[in-house]
């Protein structure tokens, strides 16, 4: 007798924690809240971050990396952004701070001229030094050209006199 | 043919820079803040009822601003040389608390309130000065690291030594060890005081 | 006990190495047959040897034997076998090991498969390899033992790291070290052209065959690297421009410009200086690369524990190795004759093209890579060059690459006409601009990058198509290397659909989701049920039950984890992938979040063809395999002969 009743209580605690929990879920359960309060301002830190570094990680990018110090310039470039100042300055600010370490992309500066601009001027040190090689392979390919017959003569002649007699 | 030599070259350049390479330290960075005016601020002290401190109130000396907090295990290391430096020396050296008041410190499921941190900042940097010893003439808090943020701060421990003008003329990221402080530090101040 | 027999092993390996560098080169100079002779014996010796001394290891750390210092900082007890097995290449003295025994199997595959070769040119070939393993078994014997004891021995092992613990690493660094390892074959071939001035279009035919398949381990290697960072990682990066991505980029692009070359040099007697020149090149970045990860001049996610005193035994290696080939080249490059005739249009000058646009590519990213390391040693301060630098160079070099692929297919050798040229690729082209027009116009977020890689790739595959059509139509075997050619050349193509379309049309979600949040993307739905803690071998889980409903129907549960590694304590996210031929649907887990009701941050990606960065590789890798598989490359000595 005893067994029954304490069974009917646990059916009875099982089915109202099955309500209650259903309850629970068709009022919470709602479309996943962004992270970010304010998905302009995140689009745009998105686009700035992923240009800055993570300081304290080795080799991170500022919008990938989850280390506090991220976390805070992240905050900071949000900041930043409502005070509706352009990613320039935003980059401007960091680098005041940090150094050009900070940034992923290098400024173009004299110190950076050969970075940016090496690579094209070898593309085109490579083309006119291949169109000269060509070129000049073709100029040989014409001396190695066999000899017209008015050449053939030519050396005919050249030969029989320089012949011993 | 001497366009045959041209990748021996700049093969040789490319070592050249990578031997050098070798002695640099990638992970060290320079301080683009070293001969600028020290950023201005305004924190609450240790001392609950003075008013907030900053370094225009370090005006017409040389001072140093040593950037630490409880949780810095390397902060440790550095600890005892400041305190006999303190002692010895008439250079003050100020404290900066960087964020004591961590992520993991708050329970999850509630918020501080920004004086319950601070409260606890205190309690707690208070216990750590009496049981390490305090160098510091004041010591000040930046529990959200913004003034951090202006100062380059990347990696705690780090240190600065400001001028009488307030410009920034050292910075240095990583514990202060005594061969530092002799070769560089003292001398600096020495120069600064001179001038 | 059998832990020294390991270490005498790899010694005595050192000495045998030593031997076969030096005894089959001066048989070659002092014309001494016997000595020549003792190359493939002692490069048998040499193998035998370090296989014994990687077994070793490999028992040492299959039996947990933490007396090994090696097995001890990269093992432990409770890792599962598998990883037990791989972490003897997981740290840096035990991949030195993998390295060696590498070189000496690619150095005994030579010994094989150069029964046709003449006797001086094997010398000098084995020799060659013979100096470059007296290296790097010196290097790991005096600075990088992996053999060093720990007495007394700890009760268990550091574990490996956890981002290691993966099917990745069982698979990624051995393809990856048999292609750097295999350009030291081209490049021995190279150096004994050289040598023994008989720079001819010999030395490149029997160098393809090595040369493709080096490059196919390379090509395997690098996307298998990607594909596992991709999965590792957490947040749905494939190629990050890390230093030691970098390092494997750069001889897989010399590689490749060495194969187009050495296509000229065997059939038309063209580019012989150049084609040595790449070979050289090739290894010589090989090296580079191992001196950058592992010198710690460079700070990358990857890089091993750096020491400078090891660097600089790399980078002496490196100059020693580099600088006396770059000198030899020099010096004997110069007697190379001239090939056939070559008109400004033609294949020869498409493929040179190629080499050039290959060449400056790789110097781009070489730059790019070291410049922070030339900015510091001018003590001009310090700067960061990432992907925004390297995206921005690197995609414009590389699309002439892709796009002189159909016309490099077309153009005949020795004298091609623009007139002829530009008909036999008319299909192709109107195929590419309506497509490009067709992005631009009628996809919503069509750019115009997203509409010139669409077209690039159409260009191609219709090339391919229309050169093979072309090709079924005339009487005649077809051989392998033709299906090869266009086949590595389709897996081009694949992969940059892949990349245009995940850049172009990639979603990303980042929520905080409580249990029966939904999160939409496209025509999905992504729903977490809850999220439960589980126990693995040796970490402890949080995962995460994310339903995915595609059309409002159930397509799959996804599990995402956040693990916690016993050993070393550090937090590692184990996303959930449904990956499908046409997209990738990513759920990562991160930290529960404070709050009234318990939340976790998650994000959701959706991920367009990412696939096909992986498909395009396969079918790259299985085009060099069908294009080693020709049978030239097995004719009998008497086949050659005639």
């Amino acid at each position: 007798m005893s067994t029954n009743f304490l069974g009917i209580k646990r059916l009875m605690q099982g089915v109202l924690f099955l309500l209650a929990a259903a309850a629970a879920a068709t009022a919470q359960s709602k479309e996943a809240e962004l992270s970010a309060k304010e998905p302009l301002i995140e689009q745009r830190l998105i686009h700035i971050s992923e240009e800055l570094r993570c300081l304290v990680c080795q080799n991170e990018s500022l919008a990938s990396s989850r280390a506090e110090l991220a976390n805070d310039l992240r905050e900071e470039v949000r900041l930043l952004i409502r005070q509706d100042k352009s990613d320039a300055a935003i980059k401007a600010y960091l680098v005041e701070r940090y150094g050009d370490f900070v940034l992923y992309r290098p400024e173009v500066k004299p110190l950076t001229w050969l970075l940016w601009f090496g690579p094209f001027a070898l593309l085109l040190c490579g083309v006119v030094g291949m169109v000269l090689y060509v070129r000049q392979r073709q100029a040989v390919q014409k001396l190695a050209q066999p000899l017209s017959e008015k050449e053939r003569d030519q050396v005919r002649v050249l030969l029989k006199n320089g012949e011993s007699p | 043919m001497k366009k045959f030599l041209i990748p021996l070259g700049l093969f040789l350049v490319l070592v050249g820079f990578l031997a050098v390479g070798l002695t640099r330290n990638p992970q060290e960075i320079p301080s683009p803040l070293v001969g600028k005016p020290a950023p201005a601020f305004a924190l609450p002290t240790l001392d609950r009822s003075a008013p907030p401190f900053g370094p225009q109130d370090m005006r017409g000396q040389v001072w140093m601003l040593n950037v630490w907090a409880t949780w810095c295990v390397a902060c440790r290391e550095e600890h005892p040389l400041l305190v006999a430096f303190s002692k010895v020396n008439q250079l003050p050296i100020v404290g900066l608390s960087y964020k004591e008041i961590q992520s993991q410190d708050m329970p999850s499921g509630s918020k501080l309130s920004p004086d319950d941190k601070l409260q606890r900042a205190r309690e707690r940097s208070a216990q750590w000065l009496q049981r390490y010893g305090n160098p510091y003439a004041a010591t000040v808090f930046d529990l959200d690291g913004r003034v951090g943020i202006d100062y380059g701060v990347y990696g705690v421990p780090e240190t600065y030594v400001i001028d009488q003008k307030g410009v920034i003329r050292y910075k240095r990221v990583g514990v202060i060890t005594q061969e530092l402080l002799d070769a560089q530090i003292l001398p600096l101040v020495k120069k600064l005081n001179a001038l | 006990m059998i832990v020294e027999i390991g270490h005498f092993a790899l010694i005595l390996a050192t000495c045998v190495a030593f031997l076969q560098a030096v005894l089959p080169l001066a048989g070659t100079m002092l014309d001494r047959p016997r000595w020549q002779a003792l190359a493939k014996p002692t490069a048998w010796l040499q193998f035998s040897l370090i296989v014994l001394a990687y077994a070793v290891l490999t028992h040492g750390a299959v039996t947990d034997d933490f007396s090994i210092k090696y097995i001890a900082g990269h093992s432990n007890s409770l890792l599962p076998m598998e990883f037990k097995v791989s972490a003897v290449w997981g740290g840096h003295e035990g991949s030195l090991l993998l390295w060696v025994l590498m070189l000496s199997g690619w150095t005994v595959a030579v010994a094989w498969f150069s029964k046709t070769l003449p006797l001086a040119m094997v010398a000098r070939v084995i020799g060659v390899l013979g100096w470059v393993s007296v290296g790097f078994l010196s290097f790991t014997v005096i600075t990088s033992s992996p053999f060093e004891r720990l007495i007394p021995a700890p009760a268990d092992g550091r574990d490996l790291n956890p981002l290691l613990q993966d099917p990745g690493l069982i698979i990624h660094p051995p393809m990856l070290y048999m292609g750097y390892v295999g350009f030291s074959v081209a490049f021995a071939f190279a150096i004994a052209a050289l040598l023994s001035g008989r720079m001819d279009a010999a030395w490149a035919r029997w160098s393809r065959p090595w040369t493709i398949v080096a490059w196919m381990f390379m090509t395997a290697g690098i996307a298998l690297g990607s594909w596992w960072a991709y999965y590792e990682l957490g947040w749905g990066g494939w190629w990050f421009w890390d230093p030691v991505e970098n390092a494997s980029l750069l001889p897989w692009l010399f590689g490749t410009a060495l194969i187009h070359a050495l296509m000229v040099t065997d059939k038309r007697g063209g580019f012989k200086a150049w084609s040595i020149l790449l070979a050289i090149g090739a290894f010589s970045l090989s090296l580079l690369g191992t001196f950058l990860v592992r010198s710690g001049v460079l700070t990358s996610v990857h890089s091993f524990a750096s020491d400078p005193k090891r660097g600089v035994f790399i980078l002496i290696f490196l100059a020693l190795v580099v600088g006396i080939s770059l000198t030899l080249f020099a010096w004997r490059a110069p007697k190379a004759t001239l090939g056939g005739k070559m008109g400004l249009v033609s294949r020869e000058s498409m493929l040179l093209a190629n080499s050039v646009l290959l060449v400056v590519a790789t110097a781009a990213v070489l730059l790019g890579t070291v410049y922070p390391l030339i900015v510091d040693a001018l003590n001009l301060g310090k700067l960061s060059v990432g992907a925004p630098y390297f995206n921005a160079v690197f995609v414009p070099l590389m699309v002439p690459v892709v796009f002189l692929m159909v016309p490099g297919g077309v153009a005949h050798w020795r004298e091609a006409r623009w007139a002829e040229l530009a008909h036999a690729m008319r299909w192709p082209a109107l195929a590419a601009v309506l497509v490009g027009l067709g992005v631009l116009f009628f996809s919503t977020r069509g750019t115009w990058l997203t509409a010139m890689g669409m077209a690039l790739a159409t260009w191609v595959v219709a090339g391919l198509l229309h050169q093979i059509v072309n090709r079924m139509q005339k009487p005649g075997r077809i051989p392998p290397s033709f299906w090869g050619m266009h086949l590595a050349h389709l897996g081009i193509a694949v992969v940059v659909v892949g990349i245009t379309l995940v850049k172009g049309y990639e979603v990303e979600r980042d929520v905080r989701m409580g249990v029966g949040d939904t999160v939409q993307i496209e025509n999905y739905s992504f729903e977490l049920m809850g999220v439960s803690e589980v126990n693995g071998p040796n970490f402890k889980a949080l995962r995460g039950e994310v339903r995915v409903n595609k059309d409002e129907k159930l397509l799959e549960v996804l599990y995402p984890e956040k693990r916690r590694y016993f050993s070393s304590n550090m937090p590692m996210t184990e996303a959930a992938i449904d990956s499908g031929f046409f997209r990738d649907l990513y759920v990562s887990l991160g930290e529960p979040i404070e709050g009234e009701r318990p939340q976790w941050s998650v994000r959701v990606y959706y991920k367009p063809f990412v696939a096909w960065l992986w498909y395009g590789s396969i079918l790259m890798v299985l085009g060099g395999l069908l294009a080693v598989s020709d049978r030239r490359y097995r004719k009998s000595p008497a086949a050659i002969a005639a």
